[in-house]
C-alpha cells in the first residue's frame, strides 16, 4: 500500500469538507490570528487505517446504540457538559470556542462523537474535517478525561438537545 | 609494596591540597567519551530523578541524571510567584510558623520516604534549617504537602533522616537551646540550661501525615548529621555532634578544642518502649502544623502546644556516645548497617565503627570512667573497626555502593575519594571544582545502592563557567562511577547551594504522576464547576469572585460594582481535564503575587484596589493560540458608589440586586 498516495487522497478529502465546516463553526470570528497549534496536515496523516466516518477509539457501531432517549442519561450527560464542556460549546448553532452543538448528532454518527471526545489528540492530528475546524477555531478540543459513561451520557444529552425523543 | 603506594598517594594528596586554596586548573582531563555518556536525546528521559536541596533558596530542585537538566523547582519554605507558592490564599497556610508567617527558609537535606531500607518514591522529606521545621513533598504531584515547626530546637540541621521504614524522620538541633518553656536565661549558662532536643517525627504509611511521637533531651551539644541504623542496625540511629566543649561564644575556635567528640547512637526502639509505657513528660510549646488538602485545594495551619519529652538522662540504655575525631560532619552507615563512617571535618583520618562492636562494649560496659554529662561514653577502641589513615583533607560526608566500596567528600582538599569498607584502602581520588560539600551515589544511603554515578555538590564555582559578576550559581558535578577509576563527566550549575541530594530511577516515580485534578472532586469552598456556577458576591467589604479559566476565556471577564476599600477574592478554577493546561491569572496593582492553576483546580488570589478606575486582568501561562486574548476587565468605584455589582461574559450580564 503506497502510504503517500493514500495522504495525498485524505489531503484531498480534507480540502473539500473544509467548506462545509467553515459554516458549523459559525461565522469564524478567527480575530486576524495566524498562528495556530496545529501541526502540519501531511506531516500527521500518515495512518493508512484512520476511518473518518469511525473515528480513533473504542467505540462503534456495535458498542454504541441508540434506542429511544433515556432522560435519566441525558440529564446526568447535561450536568456533566456544565462542568466541562459548555465553557467552549452553545447548545445553539452558534459559535463559541468550539462549534455549537445543535445538529451534532445529526452531523456525526454516535460512536463518532464517543471516540472523539474520549480520545481527541490523535483525532484532530488525523481526521481532516476536524483538522479544518481547528484551522477556524484555532483551539484544539482538550481532553476532558471523561469516563466512557460520563461520555455516553453527554452524547444522550446531545440527541435530546437535536430533538430526539 | 601496598603501603609505599599509599603513601605516595598521601602525597599527591597532600600537593593537591596546598593548590586547592586557588582554584585548581579547569583544564583537568575530562576523556573523549564523556559527552555520549550525560547525552540524553531530544524527547528521551533520563534515567534518574535527583532531589537536590536548593539551600538558601529554601526550595528543592530536581534535576535529571545523567544530563545534569533542570526539571523542576518545588517550592517549600520560600515563596515563589512564579508557582503562586505562598500568595495564594491557599497556600499562605504552609508558611505559617509559632512566629507568624515565615516565608523563607535554608533548606539543607533531602531523604525519600523508604520501605525495607530502599526508597518507595512516595515522598521527599526536606528541612528548614533556620526556623525549625520539616516538610513533606509529595511525590505524585512534585508539591510540599506538609511542614510541621519544631519546638525546643534551633536550627534544624541534624534532620530529615528517616528510618527503615520511614517510621520515623528525625529532628534534631543544630543549636542547642533552652528549653521553650524556660527560655530567658543567660547565655553564659549554657552548660547548665542548655539542652539538645531531637523530634522523632512519625509518618502515616497511608497518608504521610507527620507527627511529633517524642523528643530526646540530650546535653546541650550542636548536631550535626545523621543516619538510621538498618539490616541489624535497624532500631538504632547514629548523630554526629560537635561543640561538645559547649562554648557558647567564638564557637569557630572553643567548639574546635577536644581532640573528639561524638558520635552519639540512640537505640530509638527503647525509646519508643518507654513512650509507649506512658514515660516521658508532657511539655507546653507552640508549633505549627500545616497540611495541604489535594481536595479543597486548601492548606489548613494548626497551632497545637504539647510534646513529650524523654530526658536521656533518666533513661540510660537510650543513649550512648562514641568518642569521633575532630566535629564530625557525616556519619553514614553502609548497606549492611554494620559499618558507621564518621567524617570528621577537621580529622586527617575517617574512623569506621563496627555495630557487633559497638553491642558488645554496651553489653560488657566498656565505658570510659567518666560519662559525658550522665550519658555513658564508649571507649573509642571498644567501637572502632578501623581507620583509614590520610584519606585526604576535611572529610564531610560518605555514600556507598553496591560493592563494597564508600565514597567520601573532602571538602578542604577538594577531592571525592574512593575506598574500600572491608579493607580500609583507599582505591581512587578525583578532584572536584571545588571544594565539595555532600556528595551522593543513587540509593547509596540505602540498603541497595544503584550505585553508577556519583554526584558531587560544590561549595564554590569560581571559573567553572561564564562569569555572571560577583554572585555565580553553585556546581555540581557527575562522576561515573561504575569503572574501577571514577570519571567526571559532567558539571551542571544548580540553585541556591546545594547540600544533601538524593536520587532514585526515573521508573519508581514517572508513571505515578497526577496529570489533572479530577474536577468533579474538586472541594475547594468557593469552586465554580463550570461557567454556569460562575457569579460575584458581596459580603460586607468582600467581593468573592467565582472566576473559570478554559482555553481561552475568563468567566467573568466583565466585573463591576467594586469600592474602593474592598478585599476582593478571585477564586480561579481551571475547567480543563487535561495535563499540562494551566492557566495563569493576574491583575493589575495586585500587591502579592499571580496565580498558576493546575487543571481541576481552583486557586485564590486576594486583591486590595488602592485607586479608582479600570483594572484589566489576565492569563499569564501561553495556552493557546488565542492566549493574547484571555484577559477582562474590572471596574473599581468610589466607597459607597450606587454602581450594583455586575458580572458578564459575551452578551450575558447578571446585575447583582442590592
Ligand atoms: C477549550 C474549549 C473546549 C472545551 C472545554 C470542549 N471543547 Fe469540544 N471542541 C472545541 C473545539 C475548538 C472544537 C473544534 C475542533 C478543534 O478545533 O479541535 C470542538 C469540537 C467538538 C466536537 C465536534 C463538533 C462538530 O460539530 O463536529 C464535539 C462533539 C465536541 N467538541 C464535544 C465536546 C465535549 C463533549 C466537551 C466536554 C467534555 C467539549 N467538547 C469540551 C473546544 C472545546
Ligand atoms: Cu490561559
Amino acid at each position: 500500500m503506497n502510504t503517500s498516495m493514500k495522504k495525498a487522497v485524505i489531503a484531498i478529502a480534507g480540502f473539500s469538507l473544509t467548506a462545509a465546516v467553515l459554516v458549523s463553526c459559525g461565522g469564524g470570528s478567527s480575530s486576524g490570528q495566524t498562528k495556530s497549534t496545529a501541526r502540519e496536515t501531511s506531516e500527521t496523516l500518515t495512518t493508512d487505517d484512520y476511518d473518518p466516518n469511525r473515528g480513533e477509539g473504542k467505540f462503534d457501531e456495535s458498542n454504541v446504540e441508540a434506542g429511544a432517549l433515556n432522560m435519566a442519561m441525558a440529564e446526568k450527560g447535561e450536568a456533566i457538559s456544565g462542568t466541562k464542556c459548555l465553557s467552549c460549546h452553545k447548545l445553539s448553532d452558534e459559535k463559541l470556542v468550539g462549534p455549537g452543538w445543535e445538529g451534532v448528532t445529526e452531523r456525526r454518527s454516535l460512536h463518532w462523537i464517543m471516540n472523539f471526545i474520549t480520545n481527541p489528540d490523535p483525532m484532530i492530528d488525523k481526521d481532516p474535517e476536524v483538522q479544518a475546524q481547528l484551522e477556524l477555531c484555532l483551539v484544539r478540543m482538550p481532553n476532558q478525561n471523561l469516563a466512557d459513561e460520563e461520555a455516553r451520557e453527554i452524547v444522550e444529552f446531545m440527541r435530546k438537545n437535536d430533538g430526539v425523543k | 609494596m601496598k603501603s609505599s603506594k599509599i603513601i605516595i598517594g598521601l602525597l599527591s594528596a597532600a600537593a593537591v591540597a596546598i593548590v586547592a586554596c586557588k582554584p585548581k586548573s579547569t583544564s583537568n582531563a575530562v576523556s573523549g567519551d564523556a559527552a555520549s555518556k550525560v547525552y540524553v536525546a531530544p524527547g528521551k528521559y533520563d534515567e534518574f530523578y535527583n532531589f537536590v536541596s536548593g539551600g538558601f533558596s529554601g526550595q528543592l530542585s530536581v534535576y535529571g541524571l545523567p544530563s545534569g537538566r533542570l526539571l523542576r523547582v518545588i517550592p517549600v519554605f520560600s515563596m515563589d510567584p512564579e508557582k503562586g507558592w505562598g500568595f495564594s490564599e491557599e497556600t499562605k497556610p504552609m508558611l505559617n510558623t509559632s512566629h507568624g508567617f515565615v516565608p523563607w527558609d535554608d533548606l539543607h537535606h533531602v531523604e525519600m520516604s523508604m520501605t525495607d531500607g530502599i526508597a518507595d518514591g512516595k515522598w521527599a522529606f526536606v528541612n528548614g534549617n533556620n526556623t525549625p521545621r520539616l516538610a513533606r513533598v509529595d511525590l505524585t504531584t512534585f508539591r510540599t504537602a506538609e511542614i510541621i515547626e519544631l519546638p525546643n530546637s534551633g536550627g534544624n540541621h541534624s534532620s530529615p533522616f528517616g528510618t527503615e521504614n520511614s517510621e520515623y524522620i528525625v529532628a534534631g538541633t543544630r543549636f542547642s537551646v533552652p528549653s521553650d518553656a524556660n527560655s530567658d536565661v543567660s547565655i553564659e549558662s549554657y552548660k547548665e540550661n542548655f539542652k539538645g532536643h531531637i523530634s522523632f517525627v512519625s509518618v502515616d504509611k497511608e497518608s504521610g501525615e507527620m507527627n511529633i511521637a517524642f523528643q530526646l533531651k540530650t546535653p546541650g551539644v550542636n548536631f550535626d548529621l545523621a543516619r538510621t541504623g538498618k539490616g541489624k542496625s535497624h532500631g538504632w540511629f547514629f548523630f554526629s555532634t560537635y561543640n561538645t566543649e559547649q562554648a557558647n561564644t567564638l564557637q569557630e575556635v572553643n567548639a574546635s578544642q577536644k581532640d573528639k567528640d561524638f558520635i552519639m547512637a540512640v537505640n530509638w526502639k527503647k525509646a519508643e518502649e518507654y513512650i509507649k509505657a506512658g514515660k516521658g513528660a508532657k511539655q507546653k510549646v507552640k508549633y505549627a502544623h500545616n497540611v495541604f488538602d489535594e481536595h479543597t485545594h486548601t492548606a489548613t495551619s494548626v497551632i497545637k502546644d504539647e510534646v513529650t519529652v524523654l530526658d536521656v538522662a533518666e533513661y540510660p540504655d537510650i543513649v550512648y556516645f562514641i568518642p569521633c575525631p575532630k566535629s564530625p560532619h557525616g556519619c553514614d552507615v553502609d548497606p549492611t548497617g554494620e559499618y558507621i563512617v564518621g567524617s570528621g571535618k577537621l580529622a586527617a583520618l575517617l574512623p569506621v565503627f563496627s555495630f557487633d562492636k559497638i553491642q558488645k562494649a554496651i553489653a560488657d560496659k566498656a565505658f570510659e570512667s567518666e560519662t559525658y554529662s550522665g550519658i555513658p561514653v564508649i571507649k573509642y577502641e571498644a567501637a572502632l573497626y578501623g581507620e583509614v589513615q590520610k584519606p585526604g583533607l576535611g572529610p564531610l560526608h560518605t555514600e556507598f555502593d553496591a560493592n563494597g566500596n564508600a565514597y567520601t567528600s573532602f571538602f578542604v582538599s577538594s577531592e571525592v575519594v574512593k575506598w574500600n569498607v572491608k579493607d580500609l584502602q583507599v582505591l581512587d581520588r578525583q578532584p572536584t571544582f571545588y571544594s565539595v560539600g555532600h556528595l551522593m551515589v543513587p540509593g547509596g544511603n540505602t540498603k541497595k545502592p544503584l550505585g553508577k554515578y556519583l554526584v558531587a555538590y560544590n561549595k564554590i564555582t569560581k571559573d567553572r563557567y561564564l562569569p555572571t559578576g560577583p554572585e555565580l550559581s553553585q556546581s555540581a558535578q557527575l562522576y561515573d562511577i561504575s569503572g574501577e577509576k571514577m570519571q567526571l563527566i559532567l558539571d551542571f550549575p544548580t540553585i541556591g547551594e546545594p547540600h544533601y541530594a538524593q536520587a532514585v530511577a526515573a521508573e519508581l516515580i514517572k508513571d505515578k504522576q497526577v496529570k489533572i485534578f479530577d474536577i468533579n472532586k474538586n472541594a475547594h469552598a468557593f469552586v465554580a464547576k463550570g461557567e454556569a456556577e460562575t457569579k460575584v458576591e458581596r459580603i460586607g467589604n468582600q467581593v468573592h469572585v467565582y472566576l473559570t479559566t478554559v482555553r481561552s476565556h475568563l468567566s467573568p471577564d466583565k466585573i463591576e460594582g467594586v469600592q474602593l476599600g474592598d478585599n476582593v477574592y478571585f477564586h480561579v478554577t481551571n475547567l480543563e481535564q487535561d495535563w499540562d493546561v494551566p492557566h495563569g491569572f493576574a491583575i493589575k496593582g495586585a500587591s502579592n503575587g499571580e496565580l498558576l492553576v493546575m487543571p481541576g483546580e481552583t486557586t485564590t488570589l486576594k486583591w486590595t484596589p488602592d485607586r479608582i478606575g479600570i483594572f484589566p486582568m489576565y492569563c499569564t501561562d501561553f495556552c493557546s493560540a488565542l492566549h493574547q486574548e484571555m484577559s477582562g476587565y474590572v471596574r473599581v468605584s468610589p466607597k459607597g458608589s450606587n454602581v450594583p455589582i455586575s458580572y458578564g461574559l459575551g452578551d450575558k450580564m447578571t446585575t447583582v440586586k442590592k
